[in-house]
């Protein structure tokens, strides 16, 4: 799949914004946070940043986007719509509990059940963007078990590194959250990784027999193409990455994304203080990286049945 | 409407039957389509660079061919590919506003363009390549089936078929409904053991294709003792020419 | 009218009459009103498709004045209602911004594309003043040269009234070896000339076809096999288009068919499976032949006091082979009255090919098919031929006035085209098909192959080539049209030195039976002022600075060079008539541009390639169906009009006026080429009575458009086989002006006049070849077919080139008319070298490699796709794909220059140097271009070379008038649904 610069973006983007409110709406009720009015905005404001800015990016890479508004009528089937919906829903508790917490320092009674269904809500819209793909049954990398929990450990763990980072201006230790960051991010990429060894060790049902219902003498292979040029099909669904590429970019992934984050953040409980924001703040920048090339990946190394009317064998 | 309309008793299912043994690969279909369609329902049809390099544009109907097999028996295929209006099609369900819909009285499915915000997921969630984003308007289009030819009353009995089955200097496309088991399309398909593209993905598309027929390596077994004795005969036993000659001499026929 | 699938959003009712429930519904569960029966076209005219040389009936459906659609006509003989995928885009062609748009004069040197625009008038008068002085001087120094066009009985008759022996069309590069080897064999040929029964055919064999001229009707015909059972085999070295759909593909080596062929007949006489019955009924194979080694008369055939043929009869004396009834013998001995000896054609037939040296397994590995597959094949066709008989119901009366009760045949059909013409050995190996055809007794019966209108004619036909140097006087018309079929050497055009006497040299002893001329010759024979220099070269519809030239580098070379003396070039003026922008248009001092097939009359006629079937004569016409927006002019106008100035005779009326003042149209209706035969055959008559023959008809033009643009005259069943001698269709074709004379035409298994040539190579008679032509001339003038290697093989170190090179049409462009269509292109933008996956590993290739494909002449580097249906000694692309940058009008990094490539750089147009004389590369007998003898080698690219075609020529520049060509291409015919017109 063509891993189109404003969907890696939006959908790491969002993942975190969203991944942050939902962090928000739970633990500021449960009182886990900073009891400050600054902390609550610049929160706040960090995580609508990122979830609208995702969301913007997604409306802008559409073909029409001024009709954006159609996309939240087909919520009875498709994840798409219900994104959508859901991305919105989220903002009415967060518009109540945003205003509670930051104007009036408000996180308990109905403030604080705002804020827990912020948190859900928030969840769902990451879910239903992992539903997104995963129900694409053309797109074995994508149509897989490990697709929705990979996108919300992502959202959750993006989420909390930002968190961590954020909070530490307010407090010194946050040992718990830091031990929390650290927990999700070793879960994240044990996720990935099983969805990295899922996606190299099997390969669709559908092969180029299957799609061609041809086979019967022998090995089905491409002769021609039906037009020498790339069309919109190829554009869009037949990118291919090189095996060396992707070689190349896990480690990249799995360094900058899981490993660099995981070593900084444990550090940066350790040393605390300004050692921490910095280690924490780079813990966030090189996971940001990372996850962009984790979901510039997650496109790339995506494959569509329609590659095999165009020359690949399985997908 | 984004949710697939309940199939009812008889339901009607109208679309292509394409015939693998006899497609020679000419791409008349899928010009044919391309200039129907340019000014019909969805168009214009847009091309890009359509002068320079990297030229492409929106065609519903586009030509592959493929090799089969090898040494004895193997064959090149021409395989033409269009949008299969599907029964379960997700290209329709994932649509987010309702622009991508299977219409309920005959199952073609359409995309309305007016609504259409060209988020291209109906394109991922196709797995067969039918629909073409054309990048000019933002909006998806795709196969109509010829739903401005089918129905079309300036047009005669004969001519409401699609423009790529009246096209096929072959014949090797047919249109009708496969709900109606007794139609002349669906016996076609039963007779010749139609088959479904990747039927493990459950869209249960509703054209189908017809496989090439065995080739006739050796129309009949065995070959006539004539041919095979005299031609052993004329290795084995050296006969001279002249001695083979012989046996026209009395043959007199007359002018 | 919308469909019953009605919704809430029916524009009927405005948004603000509608309830918020309704809107609300409507927002989620939206429906689309569809207009399911939009008004198609406000008008539809017919014409006749010239996208390529099929000659479909199209339906042009206009709306708002745009070309809404073009449909196939359902009633048209030709393609039944389909057509195909350049048919299906002939609005592109209208829209091509490589359309040429005024008269041009070259104003920078020859290929810049520097050119000031003119006006008509000057245009003409440059041309008539050029001309007239050629003509009032010596005529032959204007070559006049067409390609594509079907307007060569107007063409043909302009050169002949000029009195030019130098024209041609462009059968010289294309297939005069089927059209040859079959009017001096059948009367009629493959080629668009006959087909293959396909109703009845219960075998069918082609060779060597990848798409051809009959587009749609070899479509519908191999359908209709398929559903029927028939078996379909083609031998073809390549297994796509056709080939795919074949029972069985024989991938042969190519070149290699004439053995093939007379292995298979080698089998059949062996099993004796032939059909004596119709040999002795409609061929000379019992004609005598004259056996005296020695003598002037050796291997012709005996004839009587008449000059009629003998046979030799039952009872052992001689008889007349023109008499009915007479009992003849196949085999044996006959003493001539002068006591000489002659033997039946079979016994001459039998004892050649009985010989063991054509046994399959002789000739298996040269052909690379495995000897029991011959021999299947063989058996096979004798099943078919002999136990599949086929008997319609249908009496018919032979020519001696016999009556048959049914018509019986063998269904068993071969159709051929240019994997056999474009071989050196071509017109052999299809007079072997021819061969194999006649002995099982297959030629025009139920089931076999069938002659198409106007055909059959006499094997050969009557009319000899014009143009000998006595016959080419200043001022005056030749005698008759420069192209025909010799006889025998008296016939030749040539000098009494013996040198050619036309610039392409077609009738020389270069090429004797150059029944199309030799137009792949003339611009190097021109530039080199061999035989003699001329002055002005005119071409019309022919890309021969590029694609149909062999030798492509040299050839551009040679339009452009100078005489170092004069500075001059050496070709000194070239006039040129294109409707587009094309690679040659550049090297014209002036162009006369042409209009689309759309803007235009034409006529597909009787006299030239017409739309006859086996059924009954046709023909068609176009008709203008948009009016063209450009200074252009159909160039049948401009070539009356040059020919009324010129005060050529049949041009103008006794009193000097314009004969045809009226242009093409009034030259089509009251042409006469022989009283009462005119350009078309239908509705001839003041009353439009007279099919075939009759007065003009003033409103014949109005009777074509009226049906479809076509006519046809449908044979009546009794008419429609052994056309060559029944005499119910032979008075009708006499009728209708088809043929001289009701005389049956007798397959010729023995062809004399190719014995005539012999004979002069062994001294005898007035005319004999020179000296270095007396060998070539004695061996494959053989009166019987034969194989030989083909010349470029035989010449070249065949291990140092080991595979062919060939090229296939592909089906959905032609030639290099399409990639200015902004459809078909993205079809095919570039080419590739496509290379046997077994033998492309061992050269260790793999798919979009780079290569260099080397032969004895040249190199190319070009990419390579590996695939597995070709035969391993053969590499292949699709012909004409390539294109030279500037050309066009497409843009200069369009896949066409960069990865599209053309094989013709590799082909040289003459020989390997072979002492002193180099023949040029082509068939020894009929001068056929032979494009597919290529052999090269494959070397990989050093590794870091370029990824381009090589060789690239410098870009050519192009006038500025031509159109700017889009960024994005919104074709919608009329208004669009955004109100906007495209
Ligand atoms: N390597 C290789 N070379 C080959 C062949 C091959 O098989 N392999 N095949 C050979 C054969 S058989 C042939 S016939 C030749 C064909 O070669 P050409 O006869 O050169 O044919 P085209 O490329 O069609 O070029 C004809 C010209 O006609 C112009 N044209 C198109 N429509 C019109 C019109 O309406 N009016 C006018 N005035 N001009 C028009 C086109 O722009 C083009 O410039 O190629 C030969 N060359
Ligand atoms: N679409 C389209 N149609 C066309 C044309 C076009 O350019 N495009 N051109 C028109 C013209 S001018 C012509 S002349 C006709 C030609 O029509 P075809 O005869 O179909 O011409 P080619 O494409 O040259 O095909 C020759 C075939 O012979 C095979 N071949 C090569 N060498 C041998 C051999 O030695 N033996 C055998 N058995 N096969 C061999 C090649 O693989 C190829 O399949 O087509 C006409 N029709
Ligand atoms: S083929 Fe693709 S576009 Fe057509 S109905 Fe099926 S899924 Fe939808
Ligand atoms: S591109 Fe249009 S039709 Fe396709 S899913 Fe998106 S809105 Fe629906
Ligand atoms: S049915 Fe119509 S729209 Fe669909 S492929 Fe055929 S011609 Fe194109
Ligand atoms: S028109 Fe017919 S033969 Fe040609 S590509 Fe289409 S289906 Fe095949
Ligand atoms: S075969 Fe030739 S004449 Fe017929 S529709 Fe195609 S391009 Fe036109
Ligand atoms: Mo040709």
């Amino acid at each position: 799949m063509h891993p189109a610069r404003s969907i890696v973006f939006f959908t790491t983007a969002s993942g975190a914004g969203f991944g942050l409110l939902a962090l928000l709406g739970l633990c500021a009720p449960l009182g886990f946070l900073p009891e400050s009015g600054w902390f609550a905005f610049v929160a706040l404001a960090a995580a609508l940043a990122l979830a609208v800015g995702g969301l913007g990016a997604s409306v802008l890479h559409l073909g029409r986007p001024e009709r954006a508004w159609w996309a939240f009528s087909q919520w009875r089937s498709s994840w798409l719509s219900r994104e959508g919906v859901m991305s919105v829903l989220t903002f009415l508790p967060t518009a109540i509990f945003g205003i509670g917490w930051v104007f009036f320092g408000a996180t308990r009674g109905f403030i604080g059940l705002c804020g827990f269904i912020t948190a859900a809500f928030a969840a769902a819209t990451v879910y239903c963007t992992g539903m997104i793909y995963a129900s694409l049954k053309p797109i074995h990398q994508w149509h897989n078990k490990w697709v929705v929990p990979g996108y919300l450990a992502l959202g959750l763990m993006s989420g909390l590194l930002v968190l961590d980072f954020l909070v530490r201006f307010w407090m010194r230790r946050a040992t718990g959250l830091a031990l929390i960051t650290l927990a999700v991010i070793v879960i994240a990429w044990f996720i990935k990784e099983r969805y990295w060894l899922f996606i190299d060790t099997t390969s669709a049902a559908s092969t180029v027999a299957s799609a061609t219902a041809l086979g019967s003498r022998g090995r089905v292979r491409m002769f021609e193409a039906p037009h020498t040029q790339e069309n919109y099909l190829l554009k869009e669904m037949g990118y291919q990455i090189a095996r060396k590429h992707s070689r190349r970019f896990r480690p990249l992934a799995r360094i900058s994304g899981f490993l660099f984050p995981a070593l900084a953040s444990l550090l940066a409980t350790i040393l605390g203080g300004a050692a921490g924001i910095v280690l924490t703040g780079l813990a966030m920048a090189s996971a940001a990286l990372g996850l962009l090339v984790e979901r510039w990946l997650f496109f790339a190394e995506a494959k569509h049945t329609v590659t095999l009317y165009y020359g690949a064998d399985a997908v | 409407m984004t949710s697939l309309p309940a199939p009812r008793p008889g339901q009607k299912k109208l679309g292509l039957v394409i015939d693998l043994d006899i497609c020679v690969g000419c791409h008349a279909c899928a010009t044919a389509c391309k200039e129907w369609n340019a000014s019909g329902h969805m168009g214009p049809l847009p091309d890009f660079s359509p002068y320079g390099d990297e030229a492409w544009g929106v065609w519903f109907n586009r030509i592959h061919s493929f090799e089969e097999g090898e040494g004895e028996g193997a064959r090149t295929i021409h395989f033409p590919k269009s949008c299969l209006h599907c029964e379960e099609p997700a290209c329709v369900t994932v649509c987010p506003t309702g622009a991508s819909y299977k219409r309920a009285e005959d199952g073609i499915v359409l995309v309305n363009e007016s609504i259409c915000i060209g988020c291209k997921l109906c394109s991922w969630a196709c797995p067969y390549g039918a629909r073409e984003f054309d990048a000019d308007e933002g909006v998806m289009k795709k196969c109509t089936l010829c739903i401005d030819r089918i129905y079309n009353e300036h047009l005669s009995g004969e001519d409401r078929q699609p423009a790529c089955v009246m096209v096929c200097p072959v014949g090797a496309r047919h249109f009708g409904d496969l709900g109606d088991p007794e139609s002349a399309i669906s016996e076609l398909v039963a007779e010749r053991r139609g088959r479904d593209l990747m039927p493990e993905l459950g869209y249960k598309p509703v054209n189908k294709y017809l496989p090439p027929r065995p080739g006739r390596m050796q129309r009949t077994q065995p070959a006539p003792p004539s041919t095979r004795q005299s031609a052993g005969h004329a290795s084995a036993t050296e006969a001279s020419t002249g001695d083979k000659l012989l046996r026209w001499v009395d043959r007199l026929l007359s002018r | 009218m919308s469909s019953e699938h009605q919704g809430a959003f029916a524009p009927a009712k405005s948004p603000q009459e509608r309830s918020f429930l309704e809107r609300l519904r409507s927002y989620f569960s939206p429906h689309e009103v569809i207009d399911t029966s939009p008004k198609i076209s406000d008008e539809v005219k017919y014409t006749t498709c010239y996208m390529c040389a099929c000659r479909c009936g199209i339906k042009v459906h206009l709306k708002d004045g745009a070309i809404r659609y073009i449909e196939g006509n359902r009633d048209h003989p030709v393609n039944r209602g389909v057509i195909c995928a350049k048919g299906a885009s002939g609005i592109m062609q209208q829209h091509s911004p490589a359309k040429l748009t005024k008269p041009l004069k070259r104003v920078g040197e020859r290929g810049s594309g520097e050119f000031r625009e003119i006006e008509w008038d000057e245009a003409i008068t440059t041309t008539v003043d050029w001309l007239s002085k050629i003509r009032a001087t010596d005529p032959k120094k204007l070559a006049f040269f067409t390609g594509r066009d079907q307007s060569q009985a107007l063409t043909g008759y302009w050169a002949a009234q000029f009195g030019t022996p130098n024209f041609a069309a462009h059968g010289g590069f294309c297939s005069v070896n089927m059209a040859a080897a079959g009017m001096y064999t059948l009367g009629g040929s493959f080629w668009e000339f006959g087909e293959p029964d396909w109703e009845y055919t219960r075998f069918f064999m082609m060779f060597g076809v990848a798409e051809d001229h009959d587009s749609n009707p070899i479509k519908i015909g191999l359908s209709g096999l398929r559903r029927r059972g028939a078996k379909f085999v083609s031998v073809n070295p390549v297994r796509t288009g056709y080939s795919a759909i074949a029972d069985e593909w024989v991938g042969i080596r190519p070149g290699t068919d004439g053995l093939f062929v007379l292995a298979l007949i080698h089998e059949l006489l062996a099993a004796d499976k032939i059909d004596l019955d119709y040999l002795a009924s409609y061929t000379n194979a019992a004609w005598l032949v004259i056996q005296a080694p020695g003598s002037a008369d050796d291997g012709l055939f005996a004839r009587d006091e008449n000059g009629d043929p003998m046979v030799l009869e039952a009872s052992g004396s001689l008889a007349s082979a023109t008499a009915a009834g007479v009992t003849v013998r196949f085999v044996g001995d006959a003493v001539l009255p002068d006591g000489r000896r002659a033997v039946p054609v079979f016994q001459l037939v039998a004892e050649r090919y009985l010989d063991s040296s054509f046994a399959p397994e002789a000739v298996a590995e040269a052909c690379g098919v495995p000897a029991s597959t011959i021999r299947r094949l063989a058996a096979e066709i004798a099943q078919v031929a002999f136990e599949d008989v086929i008997e319609l119901p249908v009496a018919w009366t032979d020519w001696a006035g016999r009556r048959h009760e049914t018509m019986r045949g063998r269904p068993v059909s071969v159709h051929a085209m240019r994997g056999i013409s474009a071989h050196s050995n071509g017109f052999q190996t299809c007079r072997a098909l021819h061969l194999l055809q006649i002995l099982l007794g297959t030629i025009d019966v139920p089931g076999g192959w069938r002659y198409k209108s106007p055909h059959p004619k006499p094997a050969p036909p009557g009319p000899k080539p014009a143009g000998r140097p006595e016959q080419v006087v200043a001022g005056k018309p030749l005698p008759g049209i420069p192209l025909g079929y010799p006889m025998s050497p008296e016939d030749l055009i040539i000098d009494a030195d013996g040198h050619p006497a036309r610039i392409d040299k077609a009738f020389s002893w270069d090429a004797p039976i150059a029944a199309h001329g030799m137009m792949h010759m003339v611009i190097a024979n021109a530039a080199k002022g061999d035989p003699y220099p001329i002055d002005t070269l005119f071409m019309y519809m022919a890309n021969m600075a590029w694609n149909s030239a062999m030798n492509t580098a040299e050839t551009i070379r040679m339009l452009t060079d100078k005489d170092a003396a004069t500075g001059e070039y050496r070709i000194p003026r070239i006039i040129y008539t294109d409707a587009y922008y094309s690679e040659t248009v550049a090297y014209a001092d002036l162009v006369l541009p042409d209009t689309t097939y759309l803007e235009r009359w034409d006529c597909i006629s009787l006299l030239d390639r017409p739309i006859g079937g086996a059924d009954g004569p046709a023909d068609a016409i176009r008709q203008p169906v948009i009016v063209p927006d450009r200074d252009v002019r159909p160039f049948q106008d401009v070539l009356i009009e040059l020919g009324a100035r010129l005060g050529l005779p049949g041009f103008t009326t006794p009193e000097g006026e314009p004969r045809y003042p009226g242009g093409y149209p009034d030259y089509i209706v009251s042409h006469e080429r022989r009283p009462g035969v005119g350009p078309l055959a239908g509705w001839r008559g003041l009353d439009g009575n007279h099919p075939g023959r009759g007065a003009p008809n003033p409103h014949q033009l109005q009777r074509y458009i009226a049906n479809g643009c076509f006519w046809k005259y449908p044979l009546p069943a009794d008419q429609l086989y052994f056309k060559h001698a029944n005499r119910a269709y032979l008075e009708t074709a006499v009728m209708m002006g088809l043929v001289d004379s009701a005389k049956p035409i007798v397959l010729q298994l023995y062809v004399e006049p190719l014995q005539r040539f012999r004979l002069a190579a062994q001294g005898h008679g007035s005319v004999v070849p020179p000296a270095e032509h007396r060998d070539r001339i004695a061996t494959y003038f053989d009166p019987l077919p034969f194989w030989y290697m083909p010349f470029e093989e035989a010449r070249i170190d065949r291990e140092a080139f080991p595979f062919h090179a060939v090229t296939q049409r592909p089906m959905q462009m032609y030639h290099s008319w399409h990639s200015q269509n902004a459809w078909l292109r993205q079809i095919l933008g570039y080419n590739r070298l496509f290379i046997n996956r077994v033998t492309g590993h061992a050269l260790g290739l793999e798919d979009e490699d780079w290569v260099w494909v080397v032969s004895h002449h040249g190199r190319i580097r070009v990419p390579t796709k590996l695939m597995d249906g070709v035969n391993r000694n053969t590499v292949w692309t699709w012909n004409a794909i390539g294109k030279r940058a500037g050309a066009w009008n497409l843009a200069l990094d369009s896949p066409e220059f960069r990865e599209g490539f053309l094989l013709n750089h590799l082909i040289s147009e003459l020989l390997p140097p072979d002492g002193d004389y180099q023949f040029p590369n082509a068939d020894p007998i009929t001068g056929q271009a032979a494009w597919y003898d290529l052999r090269v080698r494959i070397e990989r690219v050093a590794t870091g070379e370029a990824d381009r075609t090589a060789p690239l020529f410098n870009v050519i520049g192009h006038p500025g008038s031509l159109a700017r060509p889009p960024g994005i291409l919104r074709y919608f015919a009329g208004l669009d649904r955004r109100g906007s017109s495209q």
